[in-house]
């Protein structure tokens, strides 16, 4: 068998579900040595679970392992912890960095690997108080860093660096390994300037000269083309196109990334909006929200629109609710119903009758260790004085447990939300009902307008139907305007008027729900390029 | 075999070794001595005495604000509150009523002071709560010798100044709630009802408390906070207050505990008094 040409990795018909969720379905890949291969697709595609999968994470062994088979060098795996996968010769640099501030470069790359120093205390006690080889150290980190092909002095306090530069220890911290023979690479250049990343960039296919196999993610889908030999697009859970990456274009990857076989088939929304008069109307909004920072965005919905905004992860579309609800610092105009709204007071959010249903279910949408009584009637008991009865001239407030029941139990049948009784928990439900219980919890609140940030995020594609259609009949039953953010362009065109991208902190457009996908993905991905050059 | 495990699983493993030790205790009492219906009754008076103790964590355990180590900060306002009720020569029943009536705007500024400081330091509400306990009760052993006192059961004796380690509360509030309605069975056995009543009464204002809207959101905000704020609650605030009801029940409790020991202990007295009202917590 011919050694350089064999693939280093192989993976057959690998599939995962979490918890009856299918998120992979059958893939296949093929990695040969010093192959670059971009690996891309919408969040929620598939390809962290793809790589935690080839890494050994525990994550997949604790949610029932994976289907399928994976060879290295030829030879079947099965990785069952990350250990295995190290000793292979596998290296992954994720997208949040794991360094420690305090240690300089030699001493992160080479953390709990260090080379020891044999004395004679270690004769009495123990390989353990061998001393840290701090030469040698400084030799092998060295050596790492000129394999990547970067100048950083090994001895600088990692905590002093510019992002870039921990960056490259991170990786490093992979290649000091010996056997490195494939290296996974998350987003390496989301935190990155321009010109580090063109360091990078040159740095990866140094190390592909070298022979090691690279798998690479990002979302960046010019550096994509620029540096990969092959891509690979994956969508729900499936790869869709697999192509040599020398002659595709960035639209053509866009279009593969957003697109649908059934395109055709989604019904768009004939309300005319233009005719309702404007009910909200944002101004110049930006808000610090760490990940999803929003710079300048400004925008109008009308009375009864469902309003989509969509964008990449790391964009900023999910700061805008959370800035105007007051959950961050923001600042800039929201007026609503020509009132304009005081910022950074959730209070004054919800009294001017507009609510929230958040994107992070179980951190802000839900009491976890309350029963669904509590989940659903709490915030319309502390803002609307629902659900109470007053003795002693108002003086005490006491809760009403009867009509809590009862306007629980109306909700989780109109919602149809699966559980043993309104008493239940609301951390044993599965995901698709807790996205119920937090729409029930918004609707008690009888808002005028409603924000609905990811609505579908995590939950399975049954719950997902359900999930929207539960906010299309509250529309149209109480005439309540909706704001709906979401990740997933599909599932904006099927439900909203119109659509805005937000790219970079900023509106990149606003399209009509009917426009054709690709031509979001282009506001998506052609703005992200503007702004990195 | 079954019932039994399910009930070893809810009762947990640590409960049934405290119970077994504790009913060990009762066995092997009398064989040294101890009379076991002294005994019992002395349970029950120091249930009595640390139960609105232990009820002071309650608040601020609902709101998220951890175990209430600061405990000390409570009892400090319950001193003043007692002391002052002497010093004015309150007498009888009515200076436990004038000690609860002096002691509650201590409780409830320094209460609002300690629950303005964790809010600025969340996460590590507990640790925290500990330094101002002990700081606290560090602060006041300068102060009881300095604060201008003069009531002659409680100064020292040969300075006329300052007051002493250990104050009786006799001819004062000594047993004003275990006496009332107090009975007894056989010659050994008795039951301080007043004190039981007393504690149950404030045990059920907590239970309504928590039952109305105010209490609602506290229960909220320690359950999850992100959560009550984003329901247009104001966290700060319901900490505070809950922080300002443990400390008023921290202040009410140790002069429950002093009617029925028979002493004001001060200085160093409430150093530890925390920590038997935290074990209870986490035991219970």
């Amino acid at each position: 068998m011919d050694n350089i040409s064999a693939p280093v990795l192989k993976m057959r018909n690998i599939s995962k579900e979490f918890y009856g969720n299918k998120v992979l379905n059958d893939i296949n890949l093929t990695l040969k040595k010093g192959e670059i291969m971009g690996l891309v697709g919408e969040n929620g595609a598939g390809k962290s679970t793809l790589m935690n999968i080839l890494f050994g994470m525990d994550v997949i062994q604790q949610t029932g392992g994976y289907k399928g088979q994976m060879f290295v060098d030829g030879k079947e795996v099965h990785y069952t912890s990350s250990f295995d996968a190290i000793n292979d010769g596998i290296g992954m640099v994720h997208q949040e960095f794991s360094l420690l501030p305090e240690f300089n470069v030699a001493e992160n790359i080479l953390l709990n690997r260090e080379p020891e120093s044999y004395s004679f205390v270690s004769e009495v006690f123990g390989d353990r108080l061998n001393t840290i080889d701090r030469k040698t150290m400084k030799l092998i980190s060295d050596a790492a860093i000129g394999k990547l092909g970067v100048s950083l002095d090994a001895t600088t306090l990692v905590g002093t660096m510019p992002v870039g530069h921990k960056q490259f220890t991170e990786i490093a911290r992979e290649l000091s390994k010996e056997a490195i023979k494939i290296l996974v690479l998350d987003e390496p250049t989301a935190v990155l300037t321009e010109q580090e990343a063109t360091i990078l960039l040159k740095a990866i296919k140094n190390l592909a000269n070298q022979g090691i196999a690279i798998i690479f993610i990002s979302h960046r889908l010019q550096e994509v083309v620029d540096v990969c030999d092959t891509v690979v697009v994956m969508r729900d859970g499936k790869i869709v196109q697999k192509e040599d990456a020398k002659d595709l274009t960035i639209s053509q990857i866009a279009h593969w990334m957003v697109g649908r076989e059934v395109d055709d088939e989604v019904t768009h929304r004939t309300f005319d909006y233009e005719k309702q008069p404007v009910v909200l109307s944002v101004e110049n909004l930006w808000v610090d929200m760490p990940g999803e920072t929003v710079r300048d965005v400004s925008f109008e919905v009308h009375q009864g629109e469902i309003f989509g905004i969509g964008g990449l992860a790391g964009q900023g579309k999910l700061g805008i609710p959370n800035g105007a609800m007051g959950l961050y610092p923001a600042g800039g105009q929201v007026i609503f119903e020509n009132n304009q709204l005081k910022l950074n007071e959730p209070r004054n959010f919800l009294d001017a009758a507009m609510a929230f249903v958040s994107e992070d279910r179980r951190g802000v949408g839900l009491l976890l260790d309350e029963s669904l009584e509590w989940n659903i009637s709490f915030a319309a008991m502390q803002i609307n004085e629902k659900y109470l009865k007053p003795y002693l001239n108002g003086l005490i407030k006491w809760r009403n447990e009867k009509e809590i029941q009862a306007v629980s139990n109306q909700y989780i049948e109109a919602l149809q939300i699966k559980c043993t009784s309104s008493k239940q928990k609301a951390k044993e439900l599965s995901g698709g009902n807790q996205q119920k219980v937090c729409c029930a919890k918004a609707f008690a609140l009888e808002p005028r307008l409603l924000f609905v940030s990811e609505p579908t995020r995590g939950i399975d594609i049954g719950a997902k139907s359900l999930v929207l259609q539960t906010l299309r009949d509250y529309n149209k039953n109480s005439g309540t305007t909706i704001v709906m953010i979401s990740s997933e362009l599909e599932e904006l065109r099927s439900i909203c008027d119109r659509i805005a991208i937000v790219t970079d902190g900023k509106i990149a457009g606003i399209l009509p729900a009917s426009r054709p996908s690709h031509e979001f993905g282009l506001l998506m991905v052609s703005a992200t390029e503007a702004s990195n050059e | 075999m079954n019932k039994i495990n399910q009930f070893i699983t809810s009762f947990g493993w640590p409960r049934i070794i405290i119970a077994l030790f504790l009913l060990s205790l009762f066995i092997i009492a009398p064989f040294v001595g101890v009379n076991v219906a002294t005994s019992l009754s002395d349970t029950i008076v120091r249930f009595g005495m640390n139960g609105i103790l232990v009820l002071a964590m309650v608040p601020m355990i609902h709101s998220g604000c951890g175990l209430n180590f600061g405990l000390p900060l409570g009892i400090i306002a319950g001193l003043l509150g007692g002391t002052l009720a002497i010093e004015f020569n309150f007498i009888g029943p009515v200076s436990f009523v004038m000690a609860i009536i002096f002691a509650t705007p201590f409780a409830l500024l320094l209460g609002y002071g300690y629950g303005k400081l964790l809010n600025k330091v969340k996460g590590s509400e507990m640790m925290i709560a500990t330094y101002v306990g002990f700081s606290s009760v560090a602060f006041m052993c300068i102060m009881w010798l300095l604060l201008p006192y003069s009531h002659p059961t409680m100064v020292w004796g040969y300075a006329g100044t300052g007051l002493r380690t250990t104050i009786s509360t006799e001819g004062f509030y000594l047993h004003v709630l275990t006496k009332f309605l107090q009975f007894r069975i056989g010659e050994h056995f008795m039951f301080p009802t007043g004190m039981i009543l007393f504690f149950a009464f404030l045990a059920f204002l907590i239970w309504a408390f928590l039952h109305t809207k105010q209490g609602t959101a506290m229960t909220a905000v320690g359950s999850n906070a992100v959560f009550a704020q984003a329901s247009g609650i104001n966290i700060d605030k319901i900490r505070v207050q809950s922080v300002m009801m443990s400390t008023w029940l921290g202040a009410i409790g140790i002069l429950v505990y002093q009617q029925s020991f028979g002493f004001i202990q001060l200085y160093m007295g409430p150093f530890y008094m925390a920590l038997p009202a935290v074990s209870a917590i986490l035991i219970g």
